[in-house]
């Protein structure tokens, strides 16, 4: 076998490295070994500088390996990949030895420090002269987009794309889009009507070219990988013949059922058993509820159909499955609000006076179940006090651990909603820190202390009915330690407001195993980086925006979506993806089908053949983790890049001073 | 079923209705109680005031004993009536687990009178506790042979039988509904009143009076104003605060509360069928007799619910609390 | 878990509290300041400090007032503030804690509360020489030496009217093995400490 040529290039770091490890002496003593070539040491490796190095030995020297002794490859090995790459030289064939955050940043004992470089280096050495030539696949990326989601984001990043040439296929699983924006009355901190700003986008969302929109539908499979999504859709039942159905509203008026209405007007209102949600729902066709509907329940009524005008009600109609391919998926599901109810001494669900944040929404909303007016739980009385709870749910070990972000600023915008309606009533706001920091957010605040709001610092204790002082008979009263004058207070009000915080969706573990994402133990989707990539998750070609992702107000979900929207877009226009050759393959030949490895790829990349009676990895959608290796009982499955050669003689490259003195291996 | 029981200093004497009415239903019920032998007293809230160790030790001894006594026969567990017990020994034994330093000092205490305790070696549990998960509502609902029909009952838990927050507890910490249930079971009406799990001020009435009678107050009140005939309790502290110290917050304060407080074993005799001199009625201080004279013979009729106008918001809805 | 700095200083008040806690940790130093604990306590309003005022004064390094002041007397051990705490600190283990330091210092004796630890004190005196506690005795002593107009007016009144429905003990009860006991809790006096 022709022996190979190593170039080792030990760096200084500056005095990150230099100031513990000799990097003269690690550098000296790798020239010595067998197969290195030339080995030097250099102050700044990652400079331009640094990599002409690498590049002119490559050439001159004839270097058919590569290892950098530096950084974590996190930081640099694509630098120096690339810099192989520039001199004609396969990049897999290049290693990186961490001796800065595993060695020289670790200890500040220069002797033990020098000597791990030097194993270090040594495990690179070894490791590298097994490495092979490997090429990044092209991947072909199919135009089309699936967005799951039409609330703001959703909206946003179809329009974003549709806009750009390309077809959107836009799926929502409630009968209009429009998401948790549809049911505001007014934003924060311009105080816009929310439905102003809302429906004109979601108008275009609904009449574009490019969009297809699927209401009332859910994702039921997603197969295959980046660039080639096979996407199943089941459009549910709206009994409602969508061609037919000019949008008129006589079947709504009819029906003689009437429901409280648990979603878009959460909980504060009724509907229709034939309904749309909201007034300006897109599409406009209504929907039936099948749980309540006469018909369905006892095979009576029919009121709907029988003055339907363009015969548009179909009670036999069926759930429609629709199969379509995607290249690209952005995941915009949004949040659930946390539950009230699991807060017992807050009284919600009991004491009738006491509101969670979405019922107040829908209060002060002019399309609302009160026309705007505020009232308490009996529908006619004007509450004369009001008083907010910050942080409910949220920034406790109880509930949930985290901030929610938005809720001091939805909690001023209410207090000032309270102010405009009732100008005599008493706003007590109850907080532990005011969080304001976005544009025009701190002046807000500043609005409302000009306003009178009467603001105690005090994480609210208790609400209750139980009247002990004078003056508290007949109302809620708010127990609490106003930390700033360091009393316990007992507030009488009228109405009281739960700010509750902002929650993954409920079945947001459900959906992450569908798409093969990520998601944390809150439910958010899991990002790809927390800092430098918000919008990708490890999965290639699955992107997230918006409240799904954590808690955000709207500018911020409007932000994500146009980034996801415009990676996706970019990858439209490159047409192909190169993908990384760090993947697992199986030796068809010595494959016995016994499938273990099926089952223990956390990306299902793995297929199995009935007819061979073997089992294959699907390469675009192995992300090279190694179960499967691992797990093969006859150990034919191949980690390329990182073969049992490669790691064993890694392995015996750091016990490179341990291996001829057995003593010295403690033994317990 | 079979339980080791720790009665407690209370039990002796002060709350002998507890332990008399204790021991009167055990037997319908199933349950064979073996009394902790030579158990001392767990401490209360004062030796814990005072000194750490000592006090730890104090109340290891006992579950030290019970290890020893014939535990599996008792399928390793020991019931406390009195909250204040219950809550000491569970959390002795919950911190010893814990922190392997505290329960090794601890045993060398312990070895100098040539005991021993392996922390989780005892499951310590409440009266209530094994009544309605042991028991069981359908077994007591068996053997009522005379419902409490129109009897309105506020049931007071306390503070410490659920609490606190880092041990698991067998009901709800902030609204528990137990003994709600139980007493609903026994055929009472069940008065949800919403201080039923406040403190009665514990020793309070010894450290400061004005103190200890205003939250005795708040909770007299509160059940009166929700039209409850009696207070029935799971602890004899909270049950002689609210009983013994009716006559003084009247006087105090101008009012003329006279609600009996019971215990909940009483009731659950009564509705056995259980003579009531037996059940060790007699001993409150604020006269159950006439409260006892609602009980009718059929259930009153519920009033018709109103129904909600037409303007009125709906409620949210509460799951199968409805 | 508060980093215990492995240094040759002398421990501040606030690690002492933690480490007189017993239990893994009481996580103190995750308070936020919220004002839960103070806004729960039933019995907050009459207190010199709030448990949350407290913490910041411990954290502050505050022993001398922290020590004098009568919320930990005020305790009525109910928990809520526990339960409650979004960080999960023990709370009323540490107002047991505080209890115990200010005893040990002395400076129970300058709070509001200073004959609560004779409450405590006469209790656990009964508890070590029979085994059990004696209600008869320790009312007696206890009010006898704090209050006496009002030890006459409970003997006449409420006193009585246990006695005559046979709720309390004329003479106290004795445990058998009143020197086992006797010998753990001497060990554990002598042991002392919250490990």
């Amino acid at each position: 076998m022709n022996k190979e040529k190593v170039g080792v290039y030990v760096c200084h770091c500056g005095t990150n490295i230099a100031g513990v490890v000799d990097v003269e002496d690690v550098s000296t003593w790798a020239g010595e070994h067998d197969n290195v070539e030339i080995a030097r040491d250099y102050k700044f490796m990652c400079s331009s500088l640094g990599q002409d190095l690498i590049e002119d030995d490559i050439k001159e020297k004839g270097l058919t390996r590569v290892v950098v002794a530096a950084c974590s490859p996190h930081m640099h090995e694509k630098t120096f990949r690339a810099a192989c790459e520039r001199a004609g030289l396969n990049p897999f064939l290049f290693e990186m030895a961490n001796i800065r955050e595993h060695n020289s940043w670790a200890t500040n004992d220069k002797v033990a420090a020098t000597q791990k470089a030097k194993a270090l280096v040594n495990a690179a050495v070894e490791r590298v002269v097994h490495q092979v030539p490997l090429e990044k696949l092209p991947v072909e990326i199919n135009p089309n987009t699936l967005i799951v989601g039409g609330g703001i984001a959703g909206i946003t990043a179809a329009l974003e794309l549709a806009d750009a040439g390309n077809h959107v296929y836009l799926v929502e699983r409630e009968p209009s889009i429009g998401g948790h924006m549809a049911q505001l009355d007014k934003t924060f901190p311009t105080l816009d009507c929310s439905a102003c700003i809302l429906t004109p986008k979601m108008v275009d969302a609904g009449q574009h070219p490019n969009i297809t929109l699927l209401s009332y539908s859910e994702i039921e499979e997603v197969d295959g990988y980046v660039g080639n999504f096979t996407v199943t859709v089941r459009k549910k039942a709206r009994c409602v013949i969508e061609e037919d159905c000019t949008g008129c509203g006589i079947c709504e008026e009819k029906c003689p059922v009437k429901v409280v209405d648990d979603v878009f007007e959460a909980g504060l209102g009724y509907r229709k058993v034939i309904y749309r949600p909201f007034p300006q729902a897109v599409p406009k066709y209504p929907v039936i509820d099948k749980e309540n509907c006469t018909y369905f329940l006892r095979g009576k009524c029919k009121a709907c159909q029988i003055f339907c005008p363009t015969e548009a009600i179909d009670f036999e109609q069926e759930d429609e499955i629709l199969k379509f391919q995607v290249g690209n998926i952005i995941i915009t599901t949004g949040f659930d609000l946390f539950d009230a109810r699991r807060i017992p001494q807050y009284g919600y669900g009991r004491l009738a006076n006491v509101f969670t944040s979405l019922e107040f929404e829908r209060m002060v909303n002019a399309a609302g179940p009160t026309g705007g007016n505020i009232y308490l739980r009996d529908g006619v009385t004007e509450p004369q006090s009001v008083a907010i709870i910050h942080c409910v749910g949220s920034r406790d070990k109880n509930y949930n651990e985290y901030c929610s972000k938005v809720c001091c600023m939805y909690s001023l915008k209410f207090a000032h909603l309270v102010h405009e309606r009732l100008p005599e009533a008493d706003v007590y706001n109850f907080y532990i820190d005011m969080r304001t920091p976005g544009k025009g957010y701190e002046e807000f605040y500043h609005r409302l202390l000009e306003e009178g709001t009467h603001f105690i610092r005090g994480r609210a204790a208790e609400v209750t009915d139980a009247a002990r002082l004078p003056g508290e008979e007949g109302k809620l009263i708010v127990q609490a330690e106003d930390t700033l004058i360091g009393k316990q207070r007992r507030v009488p009000v009228d109405m009281v407001l739960l700010s509750a915080g902002m929650e993954a969706r409920g079945d947001s573990k459900e959906i992450s195993q569908l798409f093969r994402m990520g998601c944390d133990f809150n439910g958010f989707f899991t990002e790809r980086h927390p800092k430098l990539d918000p919008v990708a998750t490890m999965t290639e070609g699955i992107y997230i925006a918006g409240a799904c992702q954590g808690p955000k107000d709207i500018p911020d979900s409007v932000a994500q979506a146009a980034a996801a929207a415009a990676r996706v877009a970019g990858l439209i226009t490159q047409g192909t993806v190169m993908m990384e050759p760090v993947r697992a393959s199986i030796n068809e030949e010595a494959c016995s089908g016994c499938r273990i490895c099926n089952t223990m790829c956390p990306y299902n990349a793995i297929v199995f053949h009935e007819d061979r009676n073997v089992s294959e990895v699907i390469t675009a959608l192995c992300q090279g983790c190694g179960t499967c290796v691992a797990a093969c009982p006859s150990g034919i499955i191949t980690g390329a890049h990182f073969t049992n050669d490669q790691v064993f003689s890694e392995i015996e490259g750091i016990l490179w001073d341990v291996r001829s003195k057995p003593e010295l291996v403690p033994v317990d | 079923m079979k339980y080791g029981y720790y009665p407690g200093c209370s039990l002796e004497r002060n709350a002998i209705a507890y332990h008399q009415s204790a021991m009167a239903v055990a037997g319908p019920m199933g349950i064979e109680f073996n009394e902790l032998e030579d158990w001392n007293c767990c401490g209360a809230t004062e030796y814990i005031s005072i000194d750490l160790l000592p006090a730890y030790a104090l109340i290891s001894r006992n579950l030290a004993l019970a290890a020893q006594q014939d535990l599996e026969g008792n399928g390793n567990q020991l019931v406390a009536p009195c909250s204040a017990c219950f809550l000491n020994l569970k959390k002795t034994d919950h911190y010893m687990a814990e922190s392997p330093e505290l329960s090794e000092k601890v045993n060398a205490a312990l070895a100098a009178g040539d005991l021993h305790y392996e922390p989780g070696s005892v499951s310590v549990r409440h009266l209530l506790d094994i009544v309605v998960d042991d028991v069981g509502f359908n077994a007591i609902a068996e053997k009522v042979t005379n419902p409490l029909y129109n009897l309105r009952i506020a049931p007071y838990y306390g503070c410490m039988i659920v609490r606190p927050g880092n041990i698991k507890s067998f009901d709800d910490q902030e609204y528990p509904t137990s003994l709600d249930e139980l007493m609903s079971t026994l055929g009472a009406e069940v008065v949800d009143f919403p201080l039923k799990a406040h403190c009665c001020g514990g020793h309070m009435t010894q450290i400061s009076e004005s103190v200890a009678l205003e939250l005795i107050r708040r909770l007299l009140k509160n059940a009166s104003d929700y039209d409850a005939d009696m207070i029935v309790t799971v602890c004899p502290m909270c049950q002689l605060n609210l009983d013994a110290y009716q006559d003084a917050v009247n006087k105090k304060f101008g009012t003329n509360y006279n609600i009996p407080i019971l215990y909940f074993t009483q009731m659950i005799g009564l509705a056995f069928g259980i003579s009531p001199d037996d059940l060790g009625f007699g001993k409150e201080m604020v006269d159950a007799g006439p409260a006892l004279t609602k009980i009718g013979a059929e259930p009153s009729l519920k009033p018709k619910k109103k129904r909600p106008s037409k303007e009125a918001l709906p409620m949210p809805s509460m799951g199968e609390d409805g | 878990m508060a980093t215990t700095i492995a240094s040759a200083r002398a421990p501040t008040f606030f690690e002492e509290v933690v480490a007189a806690t017993p239990g893994a940790d009481p996580h103190l130093e995750l308070c936020l300041q919220c004002g839960t604990c103070g806004g729960s306590c039933p019995s907050g309003p009459d207190m010199d400090h709030t448990p949350r005022a407290l913490f910041a004064m411990i954290d502050a390094g505050m022993k001398d007032q922290v020590l004098r002041s009568n919320t930990p007397w005020y305790c009525v051990s109910c928990y809520y503030c526990m339960v409650r705490c979004p960080q999960e600190i023990h709370i009323t283990d540490i107002m047991y804690t505080l209890k115990r330091m200010a005893i040990k210092e002395g400076l129970y004796r300058e709070s509001s509360s200073s004959d609560a630890y004779g409450f405590s004190e006469t209790f656990i005196d009964y508890v070590e020489n029979y085994g059990r506690s004696f209600e008869l005795g320790v009312a007696t002593r206890y009010h006898l030496r704090h209050h006496p107009l009002s030890a006459i007016k409970m003997a006449t009144g409420m006193g009585f009217s246990m006695f005559v429905k046979g709720r309390m003990d004329l003479t106290p009860t004795r445990i058998k093995n009143l020197d086992q006991l006797k010998a753990i809790l001497g060990k554990a006096k002598e042991l002392g400490g919250a490990a």
